[in-house]
């Protein structure tokens, strides 16, 4: 709407039963959400015109605070791919899939920094298999943690669960890394990784799924149990992003109308059928998001997976074995890169990571609004 | 008449599936609080061990040397986020008042808010890289003023957003009545608004000072840390994360003691911001506004 209803002050009319019609300025002629518009009366006092120079510097300034994160973005994203040029004029695209062959031992070599030798598959493989790990072991754990504090817990224990778990979000993840080397990893060496060996080597299972690859000293538990690797920095990284899915999940369980959980109820479901048929339903895209920012924030979590992955750079199919991810060879090589090149490799993959990451998010993001900020749940 | 056991059966089978989703549910909360009890557990009775006057007052022994503290990465972390602070707050609050009270509801503030949404998402150790080659790179060594500044860039998502929505709490009659006594619109934001939120604006930007005080990645190849006395912003210098991690690294048996005493009181400052933003917004200064 470009005019506006107001009883026009200056014109004198006693009886207010002529509304005049007074332009608006274009900049207060914003098209407004509906939960709060802005006021006949404020939208007149806005226009009448006094310091206006004071006001239009200000929201300029205000407006370039703004633009400062777009900025940011933009100069992020030209300083990685200046800073990699060498590196990608050099391997082009083949940096993130080729590899050499060791002619001694005919193993694979990937990244020997001393012989100039930088391709990323390691940390790339090491990014995905960790944040794998991790998402299997946080998903099942953060839903769960979501249905008690949303559907079941007790009104009284709500307040101080929800409070420890945001103490989780809050813990620098330098913290987990030593927590993780102290007490983790021998947990996982001396009393958890035994048994998943003792599972995977079971005769009857190699007999029988033996095709997979996936049992046997070969498979996903074999060779040397060191408790630090692929399934030692999952497991860390699960405990740091169950916090952030379990706070969006509930966010969106939440906004799931009683109404929905009520209509069950009344059809005689029980308090499960509830849950899955009119919450679990209902909310089911905005948990994919919040799953999508969890999966964003372990592929990018550095120190923590940087201290216990075990830091060396080759493929192997075993969860025990060592590997090397994305975010920690960067933490790891970049201060002792020697030349051009290398940093040159590490900034491309940091530019990898950066792309990666934003995907994911913005992804992630466009899921959650659509159902927090959309219209109420729809009816199935 | 056949179909009533079985029908009972059902139902039978649909309430034990009920208790079953149920200590489910439990069992996953215990091993979500689980780990956090044993972080906790660890900290207090290894940290509170190891800490003494020395690790306040001195700074660190050369390799190997027992004894020693972490004087200089408490001050120099103090440096590094000051700097961050000085950037990161000042920015972000404008950024947050821009799409609160000039830009809502057009495409240019949404951008702005999902831009700054993905910027909270991309990696810590990314925004190293790029204050690396923003300020090292040209300067030609590291400084604290890198590292404060790769934090910084950190806080402006963060304290945007929450500005955002703690403005968005203050009634619309608030602005009106500022405004109808002849107010200018940015006195009315600055004076009335903005101060009116302002225990929501001061708490999102303790949350996001807690963020980056635990922040490691960022400063590795920004501040580099340093094992002597410094507060320049020119200069090499240490901070508490950093030194957490060159310690829990090491083979020494002295400086793991150490690393557990720094988690601890890293862990101490972050709890005590965190609560301290529980107990305003549980207040409820800003509830039943608008």
């Amino acid at each position: 709407m470009s005019n506006l209803h107001v009883p026009n002050p200056a014109a004198g009319n006693p009886e207010g039963s002529v509304p005049v019609r007074i332009p608006v300025p274009a900049a207060a002629q914003v098209s407004l959400q509906a939960d709060q518009p802005i006021s006949a009366v404020r939208r007149y006092l806005l226009s009448r015109g006094s310091s206006s120079v004071a006001d239009r510097i200000f929201a300029g300034i205000m407006l370039l605070c703004a633009l400062v994160i777009f900025a940011l973005v933009a100069l992020i994203a030209t300083e990685l791919i200046t800073q990699s040029h060498l590196s990608w004029h050099a391997f082009g695209l083949s940096f993130f899939y080729r590899f050499n062959v060791d002619p001694i031992t005919h193993l694979p070599l990937f990244w020997d920094p001393v012989n100039g030798i930088f391709y990323a598959l390691p940390f790339i493989y090491g990014t995905l298999i960790t944040s794998l790990v991790a998402l299997c072991i946080a998903v099942p754990l953060a839903i769960g943690l979501a249905i008690f504090l949303t559907e079941m817990c007790p009104r009284w224990l709500r307040s101080p669960l929800s409070f420890f778990t945001e103490l989780l979000a809050a813990i620098p993840s330098v913290v987990y890394g030593l927590w993780a080397i102290f007490v983790l990893v021998p947990l996982l060496r001396d009393n958890i990784n035994p048994i998943f060996i003792r599972i995977f080597q079971l005769p009857l299972l190699e007999r029988l799924f033996g095709w997979t690859h996936l049992f046997g000293d070969n498979g996903l538990f074999g060779g040397v149990n060191l408790g630090l690797g692929l399934l030692g920095a999952g497991a860390i990284l699960a405990i740091m992003i169950l916090p952030i899915i379990a706070a969006l999940t509930r966010e969106v369980m939440s906004a799931v109308p009683n109404s929905q959980r009520e209509a069950a109820l009344a059809l005689g479901a029980t308090r499960w059928e509830m849950i899955r048929m009119a919450v679990l339903r209902n909310a089911r895209i905005g948990i994919v998001g919040s799953i999508i920012l969890g999966l964003g924030r372990a592929l990018g979590e550095t120190m923590a997976v940087a201290m216990v992955i075990g830091n060396s750079p080759e493929i192997h199919l075993s969860l025990l074995s060592m590997g090397h991810s994305m975010a920690s060879v960067i933490a790891n090589e970049f201060t002792e890169a020697t030349s051009d090149m290398h940093r040159s490799a590490l900034i491309e993959v940091g530019l990898a990571l950066f792309l990666v990451t934003i995907i994911v998010n913005a992804f992630a993001r466009l899921l959650v609004w659509a159902v927090t900020r959309g219209a109420p749940a729809r009816v199935q | 008449m056949a179909a009533r056991p079985r029908q009972n059966l059902h139902s039978a089978w649909r309430t034990v599936k009920d208790h079953l989703a149920t200590s489910l549910a439990i069992l996953a909360t215990l091993l979500v609080v689980a780990p956090l009890v044993a972080i906790f557990f660890y900290l207090i009775y290894k940290g509170a061990s190891s800490l003494n006057l020395a690790f306040f007052t001195q700074i660190p022994k050369p390799e190997g040397e027992v004894g020693g503290g972490m004087a200089n990465a408490i001050v120099g972390s103090a440096v590094v986020l000051g700097v961050a602070s000085f950037f990161g707050i000042p920015i972000g609050i404008g950024g947050g008042i821009y799409l609160a009270e000039f830009g809502r509801g057009t495409k240019l503030a949404n951008a702005i808010r999902f831009t700054a949404d993905v910027l909270n998402g991309v990696p810590s150790i990314v925004m190293g890289i790029a204050a690396f080659s923003l300020i090292v790179v040209p300067m030609h060594h590291f400084s604290s003023f890198a590292g404060g500044v790769a934090l910084g860039i950190m806080m402006i998502p963060t304290v945007t957003r929450t500005t955002e929505e703690m403005l968005l709490m203050v009634p619309h009659s608030v602005r009106e009545a500022a405004l109808g006594l002849g107010v200018p619109n940015w006195r009315s934001v600055l004076s009335i608004t903005l101060k009116t939120a302002s225990p929501g604006v001061i708490t999102g930007c303790m949350l996001a000072f807690a963020r980056v005080a635990g922040e490691t990645a960022p400063l590795l190849f920004t501040a580099l840390g340093n094992q002597f006395w410094s507060v320049s912003l020119n200069h090499e210098i240490s901070a508490l994360p950093l030194q957490i991690y060159n310690y829990a690294i090491s083979p020494y048996d002295d400086q793991h003691r150490q690393a557990w005493a720094g988690s601890l009181v890293l862990i101490a400052l972050i709890v005590i911001a965190v609560s301290l933003v529980r107990f305003f917004t549980s207040r409820g200064t800003l509830k039943g506004a608008s």
